[in-house]
């Protein structure tokens, strides 16, 4: 399953990634053998076969809608790259 | 015999005797850090005045009447395990410096415990990789050949408990990440059953195969560091709420009448000689024990590697999202726009095999692929679970190699990642099929351990210690150390 350029190219920008042109065409080459690699699920008729997500029966785990402790302020922004008061500073996201 | 070369159930004894003192056992181990840690890098943290002054705590508390399993033993934490107080960088250089706001449940359990915490181990980066190589800030080196690797992504933890340097670790398997460098390195380590230890405070992989576990010197302490961090927990979601029988009761029950099954597709073209040899020895052993030996067979078992390379990086594309240079870690300074800035730290702060899983696991779950790839890896897994259902059948827990080799040389495998992935074939089923293992010492080829795995029903982990352990009573291969 050979991916094309403009493929990896793609897949970097859905995934956030800034690749150089040597990552390109190292991706483009090692990406497409593990997916040759993969290919070999489709020697199985798996039609009549169940998706397992998660290999526990469990669903829905809630909780009470009640309000539990939490980190503080300055706890959450410890690690903040750029703080604004109590906020996480960003670029701007509207021109 | 040096304390830091004493298991947890050795300190232990001598701890509630009074014969030693916390203080005393976690000195030894740090100067023994200090003395082969150059050589070996297992750790990528070391805190001696916090470690001494859980040490002195543990002292106080044990005076004052107090005795828990694990008070005053000096441990190992994987570093994709948060930490308060200690930096957690996953390996990688977009949380370097990162220092967690919280403990995650398996610390708090050790802190309440009174265990000493040492620091944090070296993995590959966010867990994905199989010897260290991949961790951004450095390649762990196997004790027993430093050329070598430890294996990974727990290489830190199984290489410090091999060289002394702690008396027992948590690490994390994902695919195998406890099992494969515990068998290179010659050394214990358990997969509890997927839900059975609770995540909360593990920086997520890949959400639906991950578990955190004990690495150790024996199996009698990879059950007391089991049930030390074993139980539900209402912070993860995906933590059972069932009691956790208590392993150490049946540990020692033994074989007889048990049977053990060998499944037939574990061995393969390409196994290295000496570790099909090893795992048949064990077999005769086993039966000396009184186990009777069953051939089972599990068809999947080929497709596993496949399966897990699509789940695994597609779960990872989704939980790697949140390294964004926003709220934590490292962020690229010189961009100008909100997404270039992404574009840039992402780029910048991840190694290129976290981008390589990254890229496959986005491109699995794209729009026009999502059947192809990740629903179609997702069927399969039901078949590999249904292999583990029909063979768990006919006995009561299965014996298999854990790698294919021997430790291999640093840097001989990793151009080629379809070469690195195979070194995990053995171990990648049990994460898939939610099932638990351990892999303990069987032999030695040319002087670098073998490993073997006792693999077992989900949430039967006393079986499996109990079986583990009854062929450890039998041999003397967790008694070597590596001459360092």
């Amino acid at each position: 399953m050979a991916l094309s350029r403009e493929q990896v190219l793609h897949i970097a920008e859905l995934a956030r990634l800034k690749l150089t042109d040597q990552e390109t065409d190292l991706f483009v080459e090692q990406l497409s053998a593990i997916l040759d690699y993969a290919q070999q699920l489709n020697d199985l008729d798996t039609d009549a076969i169940p998706p397992t997500a998660q290999v526990l029966s469990l669903r829905n785990v809630m909780r009470e809608d009640e309000p539990q402790p939490c980190l503080t302020p300055d706890e959450a922004l410890a690690n903040a790259p750029a703080r604004q008061d109590d906020y996480f500073q960003v670029r701007a996201i509207l021109e | 015999m040096e304390l830091y070369a004493l298991t947890i159930h050795e300190a232990q004894d001598l701890l509630a005797a009074g014969e030693l003192s916390s203080r005393d056992l976690t000195t030894a181990v740090l100067d023994r850090i200090d003395a082969v840690e150059n050589r070996v890098k297992a750790y990528l943290h070391v805190d001696k005045e916090s470690a001494l002054a859980d040490a002195a705590a543990a002292d106080e508390r044990r005076a004052a009447g107090q005795d828990q399993p694990l008070l005053g033993v000096p441990l190992a934490v994987k570093d994709v395990i948060v930490t308060r107080g200690m930096p957690t960088t996953c390996g990688s250089k977009i949380l370097q410096g990162f220092m967690p706001p919280y403990d995650a449940m398996v610390v708090e359990k050790l802190r309440a415990a009174g265990a000493v915490i040492l620091g944090k181990t070296n993995t590959d980066e966010f867990a994905m990789g199989s010897t260290t190589e991949n961790s951004r800030y450095f390649t762990s080196h196997n004790p027993w050949d430093l050329s070598r690797v430890p294996g990974g992504s727990s290489g830190g933890s199984a290489a410090a408990i091999a060289a002394d340097e702690c008396i027992g670790a948590l690490g994390s398997d994902t695919g195998g990440s406890i099992r494969q460098p515990a068998g290179l390195c010659g050394v214990a380590g358990l997969k509890p059953t997927y839900g059975r230890v609770s995540r909360y405070g593990l920086v997520a992989f890949a959400s639906s195969l991950d578990q955190i576990g004990p690495i150790c010197k024996d199996v009698t302490d990879c059950a007391i560091l089991f049930q030390a961090v074993a139980g539900h927990d209402p912070r993860d979601a995906t933590s059972v709420d069932m009691p956790v029988p208590d392993s150490l009761a049946s540990l020692e029950a033994g074989v007889q009448g048990m049977r053990l099954g060998v499944p037939r597709e574990y061995f393969v073209d390409g196994m290295q000689p000496e570790v099909e040899q090893a795992i048949r020895q064990a077999l005769t052993v086993y039966e000396r024990l009184g186990a009777e030996i069953v051939e089972v067979s599990m068809p999947h078992t080929d497709y596993c590697l496949s399966v897990y390379y699509l789940l695994a990086p597609a779960e990872a594309s989704a939980n790697l999202a949140r390294f964004d240079g926003i709220r934590y870690g490292y962020s690229d300074a010189d961009a100008t726009t909100l997404w270039d800035g992404y574009r840039a730290t992402r780029a910048e702060g991840f190694g290129a095999e976290v981008k390589r899983r990254i890229m496959l696991g986005t491109y699995a779950l794209s729009a026009g692929y999502y059947d192809a790839y990740y629903l179609k890896a997702q069927k399969v897994r039901t078949l590999i679970k249904q292999d583990y259902d029909r063979a768990l059948e006919q006995c009561d827990a299965l014996i298999t190699p854990t790698t294919p080799t021997t430790a291999f040389g640093i840097g001989e495998k990793i151009d080629n990642p379809l070469q690195m992935y195979l070194s995990d074939i053995f171990t990648l089923s049990l994460n898939l099929a939610g099932v638990c293992g351990i892999s303990i010492p069987c032999g030695f080829a040319d002087g670098l351990p073998i490993g073997m795995q006792v693999q077992g029903n989900a949430f039967d982990e006393a079986t499996v210690l109990r079986v583990a352990r009854a062929y450890e009573r039998a041999s003397e291969w967790h008694l070597a150390r590596p001459a360092l």
